[in-house]
């Protein structure tokens, strides 16, 4: 039976999700406004009212193109999300319906090498991808940042598949269904709700990757990251002008989220309560 | 007839093939300076005079470009053919063999034109490594109608009790002005680029000849002490988080009596269009406690070449373009003489425009008082006068710069933070063989 909620319960619950999603929202909503404001403006304190100029929008795509890095940032998360789908939905099946002894080892092991710091590779990576040309390519980037998010992408997976009944995938092979077919056919379209939210956020986590967007890359591959990193200045004021490279470069993603965040909460809550 | 023509469109194509061929880019590697900037929007000049030459920017944050042009020019990638660094990084790198000598720049570049002082900053064994795209030491800049209203004149060689006076008297908390806004935000080319140069001026030196750290002694006690005493007195709220910018929105928005600071902020701060005080500014040389060092220090943002480069001739060509006197005319015909690259080229301080720029005598006389070989009143066994040019010291000099500005804020005494600083900087010199 339902636990009756009272309208005080539900007024606090309403409160308190407002509050924390205010707090976590913020410091975006106060980068926003400070891209609004002049340059005197945005460092002279904090200040929720801005006067609402868009002189350092103008002097950002004066000095830099947007469109480049745009591109390349759309380019870099959506091809190293299909290829981090392509190899982490066999992976993931394999450990989810065919799991061994070690099945819970080997994903460990692959969790564990998102704790160790990227710096920690930088050289080794760096000289791998001058030797081999990949230098500043888009191709190069695309590997890489598949590389960096396939652990989280095969976990996730891993974790829709499990909720699937395995005998629902026995019928299929009863039926004469190949490997091929019962993956394509059968596994996925199941699957789709959390395929889609491990998309979402794979993209999520390419396009805000800056480590190795900035370091692998001076001009023909530099994405919004780097578009970002360029308008810091040592000797000059530019909060403003910073804030509103940086509302440029999240803008595309916070739309995206925004339109796609049913299918992302359905995702991510996929198998939460039973 | 058609024969002639074939051929003639074939001729045109190889033509067309071979420019492309011929055609060289260059990747430039630089911060995010007005000055910079300025020559970006000014490169379609360069490319008129040089078509066979493509140029691609890369402007990033200054800790990410030098992290980013280390770890290329360490792994000989051959990422960027001209990549924009300071003075403390030239000595360094030339010594290591990552930079070649600029000795290709031209009948007409003049390098005995460089101001001496930066020339030779620039340079390791004799050999010119990188060349000046703009320098700065640092100076005062005070507020003439607050220095009338206490009752002085500043003088044009301030002594530091002149200085710590004028702060105290300038001072008036009820209508925000502080006396004076000095750096405190840590870091190696932060507060200790201040302190390390008023320290010159007290006396102090990081190293004896022996590489023995100097900061049990008087000098960096009396240093820090009246350093702390006077922002403590006369500095504003929160100093210990301010740096270049913040104090420059301060001093713009009239809440500093004094800022003692890199001689490029003048044209920020004498700029009507950003700066509320624009027209009652002042300058003066950095302090001196008549020992006969003056607290200034000395850098250039400079343009070099790594040895990695495969486009070497075409880089000195941009070089030459981008450090040349023509340079400096093709701004001033733009944008005005105000707006030239300062601190590079004698010829610019002899020229009667340019000495119309209020603050342009006050810097040559500036950058000409530092002396990066003698940066200290004792002797020393490093160049640099605002650092020691040695590779261990951007980490060195941020732990150190990080202990005082522990001491600004109040979370430790200054005698503690001298004692650490001393303890640390022992440590990390014995570690890294300077001590034997």
């Amino acid at each position: 039976m339902a636990r009756a909620v009272t309208t005080r319960t539900k007024a606090i619950n309403t409160a308190v999700a407002w509050t924390l999603a205010l707090v976590i929202f913020f410091p975006i909503l106060y980068t926003i406004i400070t891209s609004l404001k002049t340059e005197s403006e945005a460092i002279a304190g904090f200040d929720l009212i801005p006067s609402f100029t868009i002189e350092s929008y103008i002097a950002v795509q004066t000095q830099n193109d947007y469109f480049k890095p745009f591109m390349n940032s759309v380019i870099l998360a959506v091809g190293s999300t299909i290829l981090a789908l392509i190899v982490a939905i066999p992976a993931a099946w394999a450990m989810a319906f065919s799991p061994t002894k070690r099945t819970k080892d080997i994903l460990m092991w692959m969790l564990s090498t998102k704790m160790m710091p990227a710096v920690a590779v930088l050289v080794p990576i760096y000289l791998i991808f001058l030797r081999t040309g990949l230098m500043d390519t888009r191709i190069g980037l695309t590997v890489m940042l598949m590389l960096i998010n396939l652990p989280i992408v095969i976990w996730m997976l891993y974790t829709y598949f499990r909720e699937i009944p395995g005998e629902i995938l026995e019928a299929a092979r009863m039926d004469g269904a190949s490997l091929w077919n019962e993956i394509v056919y059968i596994l996925t379209p199941m699957a789709v709700p959390g395929i889609a939210s491990t998309m979402l956020l794979n993209i999520i986590l390419a396009w805000n990757e800056s480590f190795w967007t900035i370091q692998l890359t001076t001009t023909n591959a530099a994405p919004l990251t780097a578009f970002i990193a360029s308008f810091s200045s040592p000797q000059g004021l530019f909060w403003a002008k910073l804030s509103a490279a940086s509302t440029l470069a999240i803008a595309p993603i916070l739309i995206m989220g925004w339109f796609s965040q049913k299918q992302l909460v359905r995702g991510l809550t996929f198998g939460a309560v039973k | 007839m058609m024969r002639f023509a074939n051929a003639l469109l074939c001729a045109s194509a190889l033509s067309m093939l071979g420019t492309a061929a011929l055609a060289e880019t260059l990747t430039i590697a630089t911060v995010n300076n007005g000055d910079m900037i300025r020559m970006q929007a000014l490169t379609d000049d360069f490319t008129a005079k040089h078509p066979d030459i493509e140029l691609n920017w890369v402007t990033l944050e200054e800790n990410i470009l030098r992290e980013r042009v280390t770890t290329d020019i360490a792994t000989q990638g051959g990422q960027y053919d001209v990549m924009t660094i300071g003075t403390y990084e030239v000595p360094i790198w030339a010594k290591q063999g990552w930079l070649l000598p600029l000795d290709n720049l031209g009948d007409d570049y003049d390098v005995a034109d460089i101001i001496p002082a930066i020339a030779g900053g620039l340079s390791y064994e004799g050999k010119l490594y990188a060349a000046p795209f703009y320098g700065e030491s640092s100076f005062v800049m005070y507020r003439t109608d607050l220095m009338e209203k206490a009752g002085l004149t500043m003088p044009d060689a301030p002594t530091w009790d002149f200085i710590a006076d004028a702060a105290r008297k300038m001072t008036d908390r009820e209508n925000g002005i502080n006396g004076i806004c000095l750096r405190g935000k840590a870091g190696w080319g932060e507060n200790m680029a201040f302190l390390t140069a008023l320290s010159n001026a007290f006396g102090a030196r990081w190293f004896d000849m022996d590489w023995k750290p100097q900061f049990d002694q008087p000098a960096w006690k009396n240093t820090l002490q009246s350093y702390v005493d006077l922002m403590n007195e006369a500095g504003p709220t929160g100093a210990s988080s301010n740096g270049f910018n913040e104090n420059l929105a301060l001093f713009q928005q009239g809440k500093c009596g004094m800022w003692i600071d890199a001689t490029v902020a003048a044209s920020f701060v004498s700029n009507p269009a950003d700066s509320t005080v624009a027209d009652k500014v002042g300058y003066a040389l950095a302090p001196d406690t008549g020992l006969g060092k003056r607290g200034n220090w000395l850098w250039a943002w400079s343009l070099a070449v790594p040895a990695g480069t495969k486009n070497a001739d075409a880089a000195q060509t941009f070089v030459s373009w981008a450090t040349s006197k023509a340079y400096l005319e093709l701004v001033a015909s733009k944008e005005g003489w105000a707006n030239v690259p300062p601190g590079t080229r004698t010829s610019l301080y002899e020229n009667p425009e340019y000495a119309k720029v209020p603050f342009a005598k006050m810097t040559l006389d500036s950058i000409n008082a530092a002396d990066p070989t003698k940066p200290t009143v004792d002797e020393v066994p490093y160049v640099g006068v605002q650092f020691v040019a040695i590779p261990e010291f951007q980490g060195l000099g941020t732990t150190v710069g990080q202990l005082f500005s522990a001491a600004l804020a109040g979370q430790m005494s200054v005698d503690d933070a001298l004692a650490q600083a001393q303890s640390v900087a022992t440590r990390e010199m014995t570690r890294a063989g300077y001590i034997k």
